[in-house]
């Protein structure tokens, strides 16, 4: 059986879900700074991958919303 | 109170029992550590949705980048012939879009250069001084070298983007671009 969280520790877990959260898309600004730099420059080499990279941010941070609202009706 | 589970009270932001409370926060309470907690969860939902606009710019880019590369082979176009330009002397076209503004420039007896007019920067309009051997942005004193285009002082990062030129039969002409990240 799943255990509970009593609201502190639900509190705690939205802390460092929040704090990833901030990580991630700081690095995607970076990311999307650093390929509109390169597109403009005529470097194309690094265009897809950044995408894909920030792709991957993205679902990171939307599994960590998910995760948080599941927690939510679980209580 | 007693006999109540704890994290059922609402706790004050000061920390004291809520009979020590002002009287305004006695008559309309707010649980604290709820609100604390759902103010969190909206900010990251915020922030995925931010992130999610950041993944969508990614691809906004890669999408251009598609677009661009459809274009092919830019135009032939005949910018001037060799007589119309003095030494030191400059003249302004259009390449290869209507909006794309140029400049070309002669440096000596022999040497054609042409530039994109717009600052790598922020866009606006460099003005060439020859004197200077530079390229001059007036909008935030940006420079470029007159001869290769790099950028030399102030906040330009990326050198103005190369037109590729052709002479033939004393006609000058544009033939592609080139550009670079540094």
């Amino acid at each position: 059986m799943r255990r509970r969280f009593s609201r502190e520790q639900r509190l705690t877990i939205v802390y460092g879900i929040l704090c990833i959260v901030l990580i991630i898309a700081m690095l995607q600004l970076w990311l999307l700074m650093a390929t509109m730099n390169a597109y403009l420059g005529g470097d194309e080499s690094v265009i897809w991958p950044a995408a894909f990279v920030s792709l991957i941010g993205f679902s990171l941070n939307s599994g960590l919303l998910w995760y948080l609202y599941r927690m939510d009706r679980k209580q | 109170m007693i006999g109540r589970e704890r994290e059922g009270l609402t706790i004050p932001p000061d920390g004291r029992s809520l009979d020590e409370q002002p009287k305004w926060r006695q008559d309309f309470p707010i649980d604290w550590p709820q609100a604390h907690y759902l103010s969190r969860r909206d900010f990251t939902k915020f922030m995925v949705l931010i992130s999610l606009a950041f993944t969508a710019g990614q691809f906004w880019i890669a999408l251009k980048n598609l677009w661009r590369r459809r274009r092919g082979e830019l135009p032939l176009q005949q910018i001037a012939t060799i007589n119309q330009l003095p030494i030191g002397g400059a003249k302004a076209f259009v390449y290869p879009e209507a909006h794309d503004t140029c400049l070309l420039l002669r440096t000596d007896e022999t040497t054609f250069v042409a530039f994109s007019q717009k600052c790598t920067h922020l866009s606006c309009a460099v003005v060439p001084q020859p004197d200077k051997n530079r390229f001059f942005c007036p909008c935030h004193e940006g420079s470029f070298d007159l001869a290769t285009g790099a950028p030399i002082a102030g906040p330009p990062q990326r050198p103005l983007p190369r037109i590729n030129l052709e002479v033939r039969d004393g006609v000058i002409y544009a033939t592609g671009i080139e550009v670079k990240t540094i």
